[in-house]
């Protein structure tokens, strides 16, 4: 049809969506911001979407955080700013030493880069996939300890400005849960990260078979190689 | 007696202005509403097309999300640059929205044409029961009104973007302006054919001589039919030919300065006009009005003209909608080659196509050779003009090699 095939695409897609052909339906979801009440669509999150933080409690209530500081030296937009105190002998708020005395997150600055979730020791600090939070003023986005820190029953505290449903809150620490230890992709069912109140102890991601994962890295193995083997005549 | 514009002169009394005004009042409240309703169909046709939902929570299936931005706009601070021009910064949104309301005016929007009735409706008789035209004015020279109109409205984009004191909007404008005269020739030769057929400058008589069935769509051979559409649409800076508000080069073109509801009324004249010159081609090619209205009852008789109108008007601002949800935007060149490369010597060859068979018809010649010497002399004259464009184009390109 040459030009005037692309009248007859837009045409079908009008049609469609009128008489409820497939090629019309709609690929937007209605939302606004929780305005619009039972309305209100939300896509579906993908496994590892960054959304903001919260502090985690190991199952028996005690805080996770120790208050060391390398989620503050490691983030790249300067946003957390924590303060650790010794914890009270008779009183731990923490299992160490220490914990987390201030915990501060400036979410004007947070660039979601999950390097604060790698470098924590104790897996106390983890992403949600809860970005719906559109605070009015500055001092709604500096999240504080008590508003970062999981209530009684493990759950990620919902603020006034955010948008958040049911089940939106199940699928925290996603990263962590997809990552080894060492960086390598064949991890599957090897547990290595503390409970949480509320959940116990997480289950591994899954949709990364162990099998595959070894084969698919014995074979980057061996192209390697073979590349190795090709470049020596080339004379590097 | 008719009622338009000149016999208001000898045959003046109250009912007869009354009508006139009443008529006024409708046109403008008529065409506000339709501008309303036709962002409206535009945002949610469009959505259609590219699988998304459009406005859909202000009112009934969003229909009132245009007086919704409308009101949003009011109450949006009112700004003029300090190197702006401030008297003509003012006066271009008004240069640009009145004559979209002007042309308007002569557009018969009903009435029973059929039979030599002309479209003449009589009033009820608790309204004076005169004799009038469902249109503001029926002047001689309707046609040329429009043409005029239209060329005014050039004005108030061009000022518009000299005004700003701004380097984007004024080459908005530079473009506008170029653009816009260039399709006006494309568009005047290809309403030539119309005139021709129609033997009037009066929108009234054009759509008289079309009804039911003697459309100017077939009557003139569709060539001058798709032309006037190309180059109205162009007109219009309407997709694909809106490099007067090229996002991505020009910000937003002309009215890139322009906020509050100085902007609003740019924005509403360029809806006026899409929905002004959708009317014009259903006028000069499919009969404005005019349709079979023997099967219908008596009572739908006097509705049906206008039914037929507004269906055939939908057709076309359907068809604008369509252009927009389908087609890219040209890139400058192309935007002029089309014009005048393309759409300008095919609109005057056909116009001088039809010429040689009215010549034929008055002298008693024989028609079907006239035309065919006619077209052996078009077919020689447009490869002489490709050859010219080619000769011309490789010597261009030899002068900017040696540069």
């Amino acid at each position: 049809m040459g030009y005037l095939g692309g009248f007859r695409v837009t045409l079908r897609k009008y049609a469609d969506s009128i008489f409820g052909g497939d090629s019309g339906r709609v690929v937007t979801r209605q939302y606004q911001g929780g305005a619009g009440g039972s309305t209100d669509l939300k896509r579906d999150k993908t496994p590892r979407s960054h959304g903001r933080h919260v502090l985690n409690r190991y199952e028996d209530g005690m805080e996770k955080c120790i208050g060391c500081e390398l989620c503050a030296g490691v983030c790249p937009a300067r946003c957390i700013y924590v303060r650790g105190q010794d914890n009270d002998p008779d009183d731990p708020t923490s299992p160490g030493e220490r914990f987390g005395f201030v915990y501060e997150i400036n979410y004007l600055r947070c660039i979601h880069c999950d390097l604060c979730v790698e470098a924590c020791p104790t897996e106390a600090i983890t992403e949600t996939k809860l970005f719906e939070f559109s605070f009015t003023n500055r001092a709604d986005a500096i999240y504080t300890k008590d508003e970062l820190l999981v209530g009684d029953d493990g759950r990620p505290q919902q603020l006034p400005w955010e948008d958040w449903r049911v089940g939106d809150d199940e699928f925290t620490s996603g990263w962590m849960r997809a990552t080894a230890p060492n960086g390598a992709a064949a991890f599957e069912s090897m547990v290595s990260w503390s409970g949480e109140l509320g959940y116990g102890v997480r289950e591994p991601e899954g949709g990364q078979p162990l099998e595959a994962a070894i084969a698919e890295q014995a074979a980057a193995e061996a192209a390697a190689h073979a590349h190795d083997d090709h470049d020596h005549g080339g004379g590097h | 007696m008719i009622y338009g514009l000149d016999s208001l002169l000898d045959h003046i009394d109250g009912w007869t202005v009354l009508i006139v005004l009443v008529k006024c009042v409708i046109a403008f409240a008529g065409l506000m509403v339709s501008v309303m309703a036709m962002v409206w169909f535009e945002r949610k046709i469009v959505a259609d097309m590219q699988n998304r939902i459009g406005p859909n929570l202000a009112g009934p299936f969003g229909i009132l999300q245009t007086l919704a931005d409308g009101i949003k706009l009011f109450f949006k601070e009112d700004l003029i640059p300090a190197k702006a021009d401030r008297f003509a910064f003012k006066l271009a949104p008004y240069l640009s929205l009145i004559p979209a309301f002007l042309t308007f005016v002569v557009i018969p929007m009903g009435g029973n044409f059929a039979g030599g009735h002309g479209g003449v409706v009589k009033t009820p008789s608790w309204f004076g029961g005169k004799e009038t035209l469902l249109q503001v004015a029926d002047p001689h020279v309707g046609i040329l009104f429009v043409l005029a109109m239209s060329s005014i409205a050039v004005y108030g984009v061009m000022l518009a973007g000299w005004s700003s004191g701004s380097k984007y909007p004024l080459l908005g404008s530079v473009r506008a302006s170029a653009q816009m005269v260039s399709y006006e020739a494309a568009m005047g030769l290809a309403l030539l054919s119309v005139l021709l057929e129609s033997r009037s400058l009066s929108t009234n008589a054009i759509v008289s001589s079309q009804s039911i069935w003697h459309w100017n769509l077939w009557v003139t051979g569709l060539v001058p039919f798709v032309v006037f559409l190309i180059a109205t649409t162009a007109e219009l800076n309407r997709p694909p030919f809106d490099l007067v508000e090229a996002e991505q080069e020009l910000v937003g073109g002309f009215h890139t300065e322009y906020s509050s509801i100085r902007f609003a009324l740019f924005f509403l004249s360029e809806f006026m006009n899409t929905i002004t010159m959708s009317a014009i081609i259903v006028t000069l090619f499919f009969g404005g009005p005019s349709g079979p209205l023997a099967w219908a009852p008596d009572w739908a008789r006097g509705i049906l003209p206008t039914v037929y109108f507004f269906a055939k008007l939908l057709l076309f601002l359907f068809t604008f909608v369509w252009f927009r949800g389908t087609l890219p935007r040209f890139r400058y060149d192309q935007l002029m080659d089309l014009g005048w490369k393309l759409l300008i010597p095919l609109a005057l060859g056909w116009f001088l196509l039809l010429v040689s068979f009215h010549v034929a018809d008055d002298q008693h010649w024989n028609k079907v050779l006239t035309g065919g010497v006619t077209l052996v002399g078009l077919v020689l004259a447009a490869a002489m003009l490709a050859r010219a464009m080619k000769v011309s184009a490789a010597r261009r390109e030899i002068e900017e090699v040696r540069a």
